[in-house]
């Protein structure tokens, strides 16, 4: 009972705030709108038991991706009532675009139900939920499965790494870079000169 | 919860080498660019002991990592392969490097590096495995094809080669997906188990086409025709060490890593998988037959021969049987040699300009350094397979397994493409003894180079008195692959 009615909570206000992103007028509302949504899904992954995912989603998307966004659309002065102009005219396009995805979504949905036989050979089922939380789950299949392609995967970015070092760094000539052991080998006669000036002189 | 560590010991070649990278990269930034010489000869020393601890392993298949890594004889005899093209590559170079300015740490470290991707290829046992093996391999090698970046010329080959090998790898992971959609695993043991199943019926279309997308996306990392447009612009615009390094080591890696995802998990599928493979066999052979004999640049010509090569190497596998396999191991053996002491001598066409690549630039060589000549001229032969040199040998076990094997017509068109092939090798051995000299090279400074020229052309010439040893380590380890 109480689930259901957190859950008709949940979507509703996902549904309802992904519709003021993109109807909202002012870019910066947008933004504080798909963070209101992405926490609402964050407590649709909870109420389906993806407790991690649900974590992922706050920590990830609305602590790093939703702020960037904020960032973006505050110090760009983009016009967004010029970019909205032609709305009308892609909707039946996007319209189609969405239909499409939904009917691939429930060609995928209906070849799981039409033909159980392919669960038969699936390699790794997902584990009950009652027996593990999914970050044990998680992290038993990366780091303990499938460690050597986790390590082979760092490998793959070190070599990027290197890879974008030798194709990109040079040594600019010219560019006063701070050396520690010059600065701590300075002394005190070399810094610094002191000159006895006569009075009604100057220098 | 216990959680048990896998078994590592199959992997600690992989381990050491990944380490010993790592700390070969720690040493070349602390010590700059003046420590290239000594990390280059570290690197050497590390692949070549790499090398010994993999031939001492013992010759029974061991998986590991959840079945995702296998070791066995098969993999044993293609990463000494791999290794000892690699540990030569890296003293190639080294002279190469010094004399045109580029010294730089991070050459052997990649060379390094692309070796670690070629090891986890060879011995991959899952589709996964195989992934992260061919992009570990492929990052390096961009790299290094656009290691002369103030180029033009090399940073389009870097440029090309990485365009066209993410398209490759798109194809690979494409297949590698549909695969797994129509089979549920990604694991070959297991998909060899749920393919054989199939026997009945056949298998499902999907399988097939993700079949034919993985064996399109290795058949670009081999460079076999049709998807060979890319080899010959890289090859030609990549610094030439570095051509001299694509042309072997990671062409060897490939071609196990097909072997193995051929013959293992769709080994029951081998009648939807030969007919691509004979395809690419003949197209290749004749192509790069066709197409070399118009170029004048050495390296383009030599990029056409290596496609030719290729194709010789899949009539092997093409014939379907452990003598066809046996047959491509002794090729690929004899083409690492060849090809070594050929582009060692490529590296020596040095003028007081610089590297010259032209055909004609070898005018009257015999005349001017009579060694050098011999020793191309011998290298030129045997790749034409010209008889008793071990060129010969290579081609004669892969006909004779394709003609086992029933394939006659296969044989004989092979045969035909090694005439057309042997015009443009006898071409630069003409050039060297009978035309006008144009003018000695700089003498080699580095003892190195004529240490592996006279190696490998002692080794081809006398192959024919000693063939056993390499025909039984490969016996042995295309047993090893089909158990």
């Amino acid at each position: 009972m109480i689930e259901s009615l957190c859950f008709y909570l949940f979507a509703a206000i996902t549904v309802l705030s992904g519709f003021m992103v993109i109807a909202s007028r002012n870019p910066v509302h947008s933004v504080l709108f798909l963070i209101l949504a992405f926490f609402n899904s964050a407590g649709l992954f909870v109420l389906l038991g993806a407790e991690f995912l649900a974590m992922i989603l706050v920590i990830v998307y609305v602590g790093a991706v939703a702020v960037l966004f904020l960032f973006v659309v505050m110090m760009l002065d983009i016009d967004f009532v010029e970019l909205r102009q032609g709305f009308l005219q892609y909707l039946p396009m996007g319209a189609l675009i969405g239909l499409i995805l939904v009917v691939e979504l429930m060609m995928v949905f209906g070849g799981w139900v039409l033909a159980p036989e392919m669960t038969a050979v699936v390699a790794s089922a997902t584990p009950d939920i009652a027996e593990t939380e999914n970050t044990r789950a998680l992290g038993q299949l990366i780091y303990t499965d499938y460690v050597f392609l986790f390590q082979c995967a760092g490998m793959v970015l070190l070599t990027a790494m290197i890879g974008a070092i030798v194709l990109t760094h040079r040594q600019r000539p010219g560019v006063k870079r701070q050396n520690i052991s010059k600065q701590v080998r300075r002394r005190r006669d070399e810094a610094y000169e002191l000159v006895d000036i006569k009075p009604g002189q100057g220098v | 919860m216990t959680t048990v560590l896998p078994n590592l010991v199959p992997a600690l070649p992989e381990m050491i080498m990944a380490v010993g990278a790592m700390a070969l990269l720690m040493l070349g930034v602390f010590r700059g660019n003046k420590s290239t010489g000594q990390v280059s000869w570290l690197a050497a020393v590390l692949m070549l002991v790499v090398m010994v601890i993999v031939a001492g392993a013992e010759n029974d298949k061991i998986a590991t990592f959840g079945d995702m890594f296998v070791v066995d004889g098969f993999t044993i005899f293609m990463k000494v392969l791999v290794l000892l093209a690699s540990a030569l590559a890296v003293l190639m170079s080294l002279p190469y490097l010094r004399a045109e300015n580029i010294e730089r740490f991070e050459y052997p470290i990649l060379i390094a590096l692309a070796t670690l991707g070629m090891m986890v290829m060879v011995s991959a046992n899952d589709l996964m495995t195989m992934y992260m093996g061919i992009e570990m391999q492929s990052l390096a090698l961009y790299v290094m094809a656009a290691f002369r970046r103030d180029t033009a010329q090399s940073t389009e080959a870097g440029l090309k080669y990485f365009v066209l090998g993410a398209l490759s790898s798109g194809m690979l992971l494409y297949g590698a997906s549909l695969v797994y959609g129509f089979t549920g695993t990604t694991n070959f043991t297991v998909l060899a188990n749920v393919l054989h199943g199939h026997e009945g019926h056949g298998p499902s279309l999907g399988v097939i086409f993700g079949l034919v997308f993985v064996a399109a996306g290795l058949a670009f990392k081999i460079s076999a025709v049709p998807f060979h447009m890319w080899t010959p612009d890289v090859y030609e615009g990549a610094p030439t060490p570095v051509t001299a390094f694509f042309a072997v080591a990671p062409k060897v890696a490939a071609l196990a890593l097909l072997t193995r995802t051929l013959f293992v998990p769709f080994g029951d599928m081998a009648g939807s998988w030969q007919q691509i493979v004979i395809f690419m066999a003949i197209a290749s052979m004749f192509w790069g037959s066709i197409a070399a004999v118009i170029q004048t640049n050495i390296k383009r010509l030599m990029a056409f021969s290596s496609i030719g090569h290729v194709g010789f190497a899949l009539v092997g596998i093409a014939a379907g049987s452990p003598a066809g396999i046996k047959a491509m191991l002794i090729y690929m053996a004899i083409y690492l040699v060849m090809n070594v002491g050929a582009f060692v001598c490529i590296l020596s066409m040095r003028r007081e300009q610089g590297l010259v690549d032209d055909i004609d630039e070898l005018a009257g060589l015999s005349r001017t350094q009579p060694a050098m000549a011999a020793a191309l001229a011998i290298f030129m032969l045997s790749l034409a397979g010209i008889p008793p040199l071990a060129g010969f040998f290579g081609k004669f076990y892969v006909f004779s397994a394709a003609i086992d094997a029933g394939y006659y017509t296969l044989a004989i068109l092979g045969v035909l493409a090694s005439v057309i092939g042997a015009y443009y090798y006898l071409r630069i051995v003409k050039i060297m003894y009978f035309d006008e000299p144009v003018g000695a090279f700089e003498p080699l400074k580095a003892p190195v180079m004529s240490m592996i020229m006279m190696a490998s052309a002692i080794f081809i010439v006398l192959f024919v008195f000693l063939p056993a040893p390499l025909r039984n380590t490969a016996e042995s380890a295309a047993q090893a692959l089909l158990h």
